[in-house]
């Protein structure tokens, strides 16, 4: 295998964790992954060195973006039971977490999960986003009031239910 | 190191927890900190988001990867045309709606402009989120590619060079048009931003440049010499400009 599949192959966990915490949906994740390494696998030759890592989660967040667009147009349908509980952690967090995410705006789940959950750099999510690095800053700051507010809001009631 | 009397902005507090703060700032946030309770607050809050998140989705990460994600196997996937070749078919059976057109009061045929942007959408938007299929005849054979589309088609079709701006060609297809065939070509950056090049037979002659757009695609549309053109993509009207003055100085010098 040459060193870019092995790059590329490095990167599957990662990808998935990412793809996962994005799109929610166990199977939509692993088709975005997969088709985000058919991609990049295609675009071998047309890879002219840089940060491979990098490079991968702009297409993964890409094909996101070309996929909710798709699917706009189109009646939503959301699962009623989250069915994926945490493997992990305690099954409220786990759910408190996964359900604060799907509250946010495209660009600023995007933001929040390469820098808190993937560790990127803000330049490196400026790139990927394809801007400023001050609009990553208000995207993240945005995202993290938006999901601090979702989990306190949220955490009572589930307590009560339980 | 800097004046600990400058007050720490909001945005200090998120780079200081993504270790982005120089590291000469960091005693002044911590020392702001211990005397700001609810900014301590809220970064203790960001770090707990930071800690659930992980408990949630790192356990994704240490799964065993699923075989169909396994390299070797992606590799040697055999291509399936047929799908691209069904999704063909249907495209001129797609109704556009609501474009939100920024050209109004267009004075030529205004129809014609509606038409062929409105299929070259269509089309755009169908086949750009294709990863496996987007096309028929791959970039990798430019010569033939050129040669099958000016046969069916009955005019000079050139897949421009666009390398300049960061894209190659990915391939193109046939596709069924307004008034008869249409050729459609794809381009894509190294980061998967694609643009594609819908050309059809027109009746109106030469017309100026357009500008449309339908949510996030853009398109520019121009006639020359009775044939149709549709660049579509970002609807970033710089890059789609900056692309689509690319495609008509080389369809100009090849002599449409």
């Amino acid at each position: 295998m040459t060193a870019f599949r092995e790059s590329i192959e490095a990167m599957i966990p990662a990808l998935r964790r990412y793809a996962r915490a994005l799109a929610r949906d166990a199977d939509v994740a692993d088709d975005l992954v997969q088709d985000t390494l058919v991609r990049a696998l295609r675009s071998e030759r047309l890879f002219l060195g840089g940060d491979v890592r990098s490079w991968l989660y702009t297409i993964l967040t890409n094909l996101n973006k070309n996929r909710r667009r798709s699917l706009a147009r189109r009646p939503q349908f959301m699962p009623l039971l989250d069915n994926n509980p945490d493997a992990s952690g305690t099954e409220a967090e786990g759910r408190d977490i996964a359900r604060a995410l799907a509250t946010l705006v495209e660009e600023q789940r995007a933001v929040l999960l390469l820098v808190m959950l993937e560790g990127l750099s803000y330049r490196e999510v400026a790139d990927i986003q394809g801007v400023p690095i001050g609009t990553v800053m208000s995207r993240l700051a945005r995202a993290r009031a938006h999901v601090k507010a979702s989990l306190e809001g949220e955490r009572p009631a589930l307590r009560r239910v339980k | 190191m800097s004046d600990p009397k400058i007050p720490v902005t909001e945005d200090e507090l998120h780079a200081y927890v993504d270790n982005e703060l120089p590291a000469e700032r960091r005693g002044d946030v911590e020392a702001w900190l211990a005397t700001h309770p609810d900014d301590a607050e809220r970064v203790r809050s960001w770090r707990t988001m930071a800690d659930a998140l992980h408990a949630r989705y790192d356990a994704i990460a240490d799964e065993p990867i699923p075989r169909r994600l396994e390299i070797e196997r992606l590799v040697r996937q055999p291509r399936k045309w047929i799908y691209g070749v069904i999704a063909a078919a249907l495209v001129g059976f797609i109704a556009g709606g609501g474009v939100g057109w920024l050209a109004h009061g267009v004075a030529a045929s205004p129809s014609t402009f509606q038409n062929f942007t409105l299929d070259a959408l269509d089309a755009h938007r169908l086949y750009v989120v294709e990863v496996r299929h987007p096309v028929e005849v791959p970039g990798s054979e430019r010569a033939h590619l050129q040669q099958w589309l000016t046969k069916r088609c009955g005019w000079d079709v050139r897949a421009p060079e666009l390398d300049a701006t960061g894209l190659k060609l990915v391939g193109g297809r046939l596709l069924p048009g307004p008034t008869g065939p249409a050729s459609f070509l794809m381009y894509e950056s190294a980061s998967g931003e694609r643009f594609t090049i819908y050309t059809a037979r027109a009746a109106a002659g030469t017309t100026q440049m357009r500008y449309a757009r339908q949510d996030k695609d853009g398109a520019l549309f121009w006639a020359e010499r009775g044939v149709a053109y549709v660049v579509s993509g970002s609807s970033d009207r710089e890059r789609l400009t900056q692309v689509a003055r690319l495609v008509y100085d080389q369809t100009e010098k090849s002599g449409g």
